[in-house]
């Protein structure tokens, strides 16, 4: 209790000698101030990078696995790229032996020459689906239908169409039970599918025309076609999961040995993030070396105001002495002035860093969106700007307590 | 017994040079003394009282204050004895600039265990005591010299000290305001307080009941008052030279015999 008193006393005085010098104390924290600020500033940045990049990401999806085949460099003399491409049977057995995995559809990307009465498009892009293709990429039909399992069994010569599309054929607005000619082949629109707008950052902005038809008809289209395939995880979580039961039943199906290598690929968005998630640690960690010596240099501001507040207050701490206060109660006086300086200055810095993260807010609304100062940061800038005063306190303190009552007093 | 000195020495070193400031003092004080310490500059005087204010250690000797022995202590020992036994009133008042008189005089409290509230109240009635009841709130530069020393004198006491001990309390301060603040050290006394005061002024001297006379850090005379030859011998040629200067302006007969006590700080008592 008498402690807590003390200590009460001891922050009250200290928050008034420091009000009686408020200019001075306010340049003495500057570096802690601008360290402080900057690294709040930056975490609050990172947040808002992060959100943004997270939400670029669900846009195309967070649960979504690329799975394709890959020639091992050491084996491209004896493995032809044919030989390792996903085959349907092999995309059955992942949709069968995994638990992970909760939606799969092989994509089948192929340029034909397309044509609607007399416009003719050359080399469009072509792509056989599954119909699990509208839920794995999100994509629902702005008109007409989606497709069916029913389109794929009878390989029908059906097909979905973007806007840009209907643009550059220069079919009606509504394109729905048009015919379009794909490779000599009469198919029908059955409907229109909305375009992904990406942001530019990640190659959005430019669309082109995409046609999508039955995969099993772009089979037959083509047998040699390259095949790719994109899943979906049950969760973003099974992401480490998933990859490795892909990997254990493409390896089986393949007849891998062990000390083979894969002989396909599998990436999964999620890891992107990871990857993402990390650079911001990165950039964060490096924030805090800056702010780290920030508080060095900061640091060293406060000793040598402590060190003249010390010798200006020779008189005093002599009085203080004199009426009874014992060398540890001016140590701790002086400790607490310097915690209360620094914490003083951590909050002005955690303020000023606050109002720099609004601001980048206010300036870029779409990029830093969720930009936002987590609490976790804040406690660590104003712990740190704690332990600065504790540690560079110390020594003014410690001179301060070793001061002799008669001298202190006799000094001018 | 409150004070008992035995063979007291203080050394200061100042690189090889070394000054021996007291050599060997004994001296007892009782409770309810109120003693007078004199002696010509560089006597040792000041070097006594910070050793009885337990400011300063002797470097040899034994200085036992209500049966504990100081010279034994260590620093924050010797903090809670100023603290709670001892209270100091300095020359030049030392006095904190910004603070209010009531605030200043709450200084030692803070460092006693006592609560806010009441360090208050024993502040105010520290005030009232020395005649400040109306200047609590007032800071020190808007204080005359006299009234600061009062707060200064305020502070010494409110943690209620075995002893006042007070170096040169009114070597800063003109006449009129010297025999204010001795009435006041007199009125304390009359109160119960022990007090020991350094001076170099006979006239304050004499408002004692002992002398205590320092030469070369030892001690030259110790009687009561009105015993101390030298302090008689200057009472009587004080009264002489009031008679000689009454007889040249001729307000009074030649014949009349003028007070044993200067004027002036009668009339500075009366006025309180
Ligand atoms: N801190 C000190 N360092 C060195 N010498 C000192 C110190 N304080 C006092 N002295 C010396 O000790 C002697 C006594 O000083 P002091 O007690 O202040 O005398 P007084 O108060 O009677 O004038 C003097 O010779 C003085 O020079
Ligand atoms: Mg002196």
């Amino acid at each position: 209790m008498i402690f807590l008193r003390v200590l009460f006393q001891t922050v009250v005085l200290a928050l008034g000698q420091i009000w009686a010098n408020k200019v001075r104390a306010m340049l003495t924290t500057l570096g802690i101030i601008i360290g402080v600020a900057a690294v709040i500033a930056v975490v609050g940045a990172m947040s808002g990078l992060r959100g943004f990049v997270l939400k670029e990401f669900e846009t195309f999806g967070a649960r979504k696995m690329f799975i394709w085949g890959w020639v091992p460099r050491e084996q491209r003399t004896t493995i032809s790229w044919s030989d390792v491409r996903i085959t349907l049977d092999e995309i059955r057995m992942i949709q069968e032996h995994t638990e992970a995995i909760d939606l799969i559809t092989p994509t089948a990307d192929a340029r034909y020459d397309i044509s609607a009465g007399r416009v003719t498009q050359k080399g469009a892009l072509v792509t056989g689906i599954w119909p699990e293709w509208h839920e794995i990429e999100n994509r629902s039909v702005a008109r007409g239908r989606p497709f069916f399992r029913i389109d794929m069994d009878e390989r029908r010569q059906v097909c979905l169409i973007n806007d840009k599309a209907v643009e550059e054929l220069e079919l009606p607005k509504d394109p729905v039970g048009q015919f379009i000619e794909i490779k000599g082949r009469r198919f029908l629109i059955i409907g229109q599918v909305e375009t992904k707008e990406l942001s530019p950052m990640f190659g959005g902005g430019d669309s082109q025309s995409e046609i999508y038809i039955p995969f099993e008809t772009s089979y037959q289209m083509n047998p040699y076609n390259w095949i790719d395939c994109i899943a979906q995880l049950r969760d973003p979580k099974m992401s480490e999961e998933g990859r490795e039961e892909v990997r254990f039943v493409l390896r089986k199906a393949r007849g891998l040995g062990p000390e083979q290598e894969d002989t396909f690929r599998i990436e999964v968005l999620q890891s992107i993030i990871n990857q993402f998630n990390s650079l911001a640690a990165g950039i964060t960690a490096i924030a805090g070396g800056v702010v780290s010596i920030a508080l060095l240099v900061g640091g060293i501001g406060i000793m040598n105001i402590m060190l003249v507040s010390v010798s200006e207050r020779t008189r005093e701490i002599g009085l203080r002495k004199a009426v009874g206060a014992r060398p540890a109660i001016i140590l701790n006086q002086f400790l607490v002035e310097a915690v209360v300086l620094c914490l003083v200055g951590g909050l002005i810095g955690v303020a000023l860093g606050q109002a720099a993260t609004i601001g980048l807010k206010m300036a870029s609304p779409d990029a830093m969106e969720r930009a936002a100062v987590p609490p976790w940061a804040v406690i660590v800038a104003v712990a740190f700007s704690g332990a600065t005063g504790v540690i560079f306190g110390m020594f003014p303190a410690i001179k301060a307590a070793r001061l002799d009552p008669i001298e202190a007093l006799r000094h001018e | 017994m409150t004070i008992e000195i035995r063979k007291l020495e203080k050394i200061y070193k100042i690189g090889v040079e070394r000054v021996h400031a007291l050599r060997g003092v004994d001296l007892t004080i009782n409770k309810n003394e109120f003693v007078a310490i004199m002696g010509t500059s560089g006597s040792g005087k000041s070097t006594l009282m910070n050793v009885l204010g337990c400011l300063d250690r002797p470097t040899r000797g034994a200085y036992i204050l209500n049966k504990k022995p100081t010279h034994k202590m260590n620093a924050g020992q010797l903090a809670s004895v100023r603290n709670r036994e001892i209270g100091f009133v300095f020359q030049s008042f030392e006095l904190l600039p910004r603070q209010t008189a009531l605030k200043n005089v709450m200084l030692p409290l803070i460092y006693s265990s006592r609560n806010w509230l009441s360090a208050r109240r024993l502040a105010r009635r520290a005030l009232e005591r020395v005649g400040l009841a109306d200047r609590m709130k007032h800071k020190p530069n808007q204080l005359s010299g006299g009234q600061r020393q009062r707060v200064a004198i305020a502070r010494a006491l409110v943690n209620e000290p075995s002893i006042l001990l007070a170096d040169e309390p009114t070597g800063n301060l003109d006449s009129a305001t010297t025999a204010e603040i001795i009435s006041l050290f007199k009125q304390l006394h009359a109160e119960g307080q022990t007090i020991v005061i350094v001076t170099h002024e006979e006239d304050v001297a004499g408002h004692a009941q002992r002398i205590v006379r320092l030469r070369d850090g030892r001690i030259l005379s110790d009687h009561p008052t009105h015993e101390d030859p030298i302090h008689t011998e200057w009472v009587k040629s004080a009264a002489a030279a009031m008679r000689a200067i009454d007889e040249r302006s001729g307000a009074v007969p030649a014949d009349e015999t003028g007070p044993a006590t200067p004027a002036p700080l009668e009339a500075g008592g009366a006025a309180r």
